[in-house]
């Protein structure tokens, strides 16, 4: 159990940070504070991707000295690191800028026409 | 040509959103034109995919740039995406021309391009959820699809931004979830690709980390549905946003999530998982009960036209998942059968909302007296609509509702069985109080023959833009209740995984 605890200390941590972003999320009033929560959430979820792509030891993907005689080449597949995860999270990533900045928009708007980004207070002003 | 439909149905629309974009700086009533023209285009493509899926009876599998799968990302269409494709292509193009007036009455001039470009990112989205076979390339498609949402619910009426927002928290829940499942999986078997990870999952059917997976799936598709738990963020969103589009999100983004789950479900899933060896359908069965029955009396609470189908649309979500419940070929049948219908049903009846609201500037049920002396049309459209939900039986809804009930029984499940017919009493009780309000008038205004209440019966006074593309649904209700039984028998019988 130890053992487990300190060798995936990565997944720990992955769902500590997804655990407060939820949190932060639900719980806040502030919508400022549930963005950031929001972020958190996802920069979580980009952190576990790229730690099951990460091995110790190992090298980047990257053949020296191969060119043009792929087939008569041995590759150890284990003395590389899978780089599949961390290229889906360049992608993860983009969405996740955009994400910010529709909400971040979103935000300034309801700034704008409410002048507060206290949830119960636009909530309460919405009543009206 | 025709090999590539499957790959230009969701590449069209994409680069004519960036065209409608840039068009728009330079003569705004281009835009329409161009949506028109991209969404036309992307019928055809999606006939033409039906036809050849029809006739050469086995899926077609196309490799993106030809980088061969499991390492490239393909697209599979079989009959069950074909049969969406065309709906939702269908769907998308009436809505679209219905959209030109009434988003000019309710949105600013200058914002309209906009509009137009996150409508054609919106259906691009939606298209390439139900084309492709790759799940990671499906979470991204989610993603454009959700945040043109985002942008496009946040134009609407007052306290639109402010719902965009909690939309914009609870999607991105729902898209993390997602794409943390899509971890999982990869993990297990270090494949992205549908049909790749249907043949590695068996050997780790036992692996807890797989059922967390399935978990993370559920409930991030679960989130962008609308199913019953996860829906809160559903009914603002779509009764504030501006009528065309939420004519357009509320048919089309519900079901394609429906999709989604079936799809994962049983494709990605082995059926013998998601049925035998742990208890996924019995946990949908009752999610899918408990949500019908509070859907349904929110809505009856509910004086806003269009807040009221919001809360149906929960419900008919919880049809579908019924038929996925029973486990069987008749409530997939029913289920697969509602999807395609439930699009029809609810563009129909979200449009009348908005012509409605066109012409008389209410959505107040409360408001609607003389209504059928002004808007005729108007309301023989909703009447349709209405009766085709409660489920009469010329009507496409009758049979998809038909067929789950018939599945339920079959998979003895009788709490399922009684909440489909106490659910479409509600109904009854839900349209009746709208037509009600519409048609019959007070007997003592008849007896003081006043005249200042009393308007004199007209045509309705909405475009025929938008009242043309209302008929067409309506009709397109009438057929798929006509045909029904030719798509069951050539379209759905081979959508449905052998295994069952």
């Amino acid at each position: 159990m130890i053992d487990t605890l300190f060798t995936h200390y990565n997944y720990w941590v992955f769902a500590v940070l997804l655990m407060i972003g939820l949190y932060s999320m639900m719980a806040k009033n502030n919508l400022m504070k549930k963005l950031i929560g929001m972020n958190i959430f996802q920069w979580a979820i980009i952190l576990y991707f790229i730690s099951i792509g990460a091995k110790r030891g190992a090298q980047i993907p990257i053949v020296v000295g191969a060119h043009g005689q792929g087939e008569n080449l041995a590759i150890h597949a284990a003395e590389y690191i899978n780089p599949l995860p961390h290229v889906l999270m360049l992608t993860a990533i983009v969405v996740g800028v955009a994400t910010t900045g529709i909400s971040l928009a979103l935000l300034i708007a309801i700034y704008k026409r409410y002048n507060t980004i206290e949830e119960d207070k636009i909530i309460e002003a919405l009543k009206k | 040509m025709i090999e590539q439909f499957p790959v230009l149905i969701v590449v069209t629309p994409l680069i004519l959103s960036f065209v409608v974009n840039v068009a728009g700086l330079w003569n705004r009533r281009l835009c329409f034109y161009i949506v028109v023209v991209a969404l036309a285009s992307c019928v055809v493509f999606s006939l033409g995919i039906l036809k050849t899926v029809l006739t050469q009876g086995e899926p077609i599998r196309y490799s993106l740039g030809n980088w061969q799968p499991p390492w490239g990302i393909e697209y599979v269409i079989d009959h069950l995406n074909a049969l969406i494709l065309v709906s939702v292509a269908v769907v998308a193009l009436l809505v679209a021309v219905y959209a030109k007036r009434s988003l000019e009455q309710e949105i600013h001039e200058s914002k309209i391009p906009q509009v137009y470009t996150l409508f054609l990112l919106q259906v691009t989205g939606l298209l390439g959820i139900t084309a492709t076979g790759d799940l990671f390339n499906l979470y991204v498609l989610l993603e454009i699809a959700s945040f043109s949402a985002y942008a496009v619910i946040a134009m609407g009426e007052r306290g639109a931004d402010f719902a965009a927002f909690r939309y914009v928290i609870f999607g991105t829940i729902g898209a993390c979830a997602y794409l943390l499942g899509t971890g999982y999986l990869y993990i297990l078997t270090g494949s992205l690709n549908m049909i790749d990870v249907a043949h590695l999952l068996p050997q780790s059917f036992y692996s807890k980390a797989l059922l967390v997976g399935l978990a993370f799936f559920m409930v991030g598709v679960g989130i962008k549905m609308g199913i019953f738990p996860l829906h809160v963020w559903l009914p603002d969103a779509y009764t504030l946003a501006p009528s065309a589009v939420s004519a357009l999100l509320a048919p089309l983004f519900t079901k394609v999530g429906a999709y989604v789950i079936i799809r994962i479900m049983f494709t990605v899933f082995d059926p013998a998982f998601s049925i035998d060896l742990y208890p996924v359908t019995d946990i949908v069965g009752w999610l899918a009960a408990i949500g019908i029955l509070f859907a349904c009396i929110m809505a009856l609470a509910q004086s806003d036209l269009k807040r009221m189908l919001c809360y149906l649309i929960v419900a008919e979500m919880g049809y579908i998942l019924i038929g996925l419940a029973s486990a069987n070929r008749l409530g997939l049948t029913g289920a697969i059968l509602h999807i395609v219908n439930d699009m029809f049903m609810m563009a129909c009846l979200f449009t009348v909302a908005g012509a409605i609201f066109y012409q008389t500037g209410t959505r107040d049920i409360y408001q609607f007296r003389y209504l059928h002396r002004t808007m005729p049309i108007t309301l023989a459209v909703f009447v349709v609509g209405a009766l085709s939900v409660i489920g009469v039986p010329p009507l496409c809804g009758f049979f998809s509702k038909w067929y789950l009930l018939l599945g339920a029984i079959e998979a003895k499940q009788w709490a399922l069985v009684v909440v489909l017919l106490i659910s479409s009493l509600i109904y009854a009780v839900l349209f009746f109080r709208v037509i009600e309000r519409a048609y019959l008038e007070p007997r003592e205004d008849h007896s003081h023959a006043s005249q200042k209440g009393h308007p004199a019966p007209t045509l309705d006074k909405v475009p025929l833009s938008m009242l043309a593309p209302m008929v067409f649904i309506a009709a397109g209700i009438i057929l798929l209740g006509i045909f029904s039984g030719k798509i069951i028998a050539h379209i759905i019988e081979f959508a449905i995984p052998a295994a069952l």
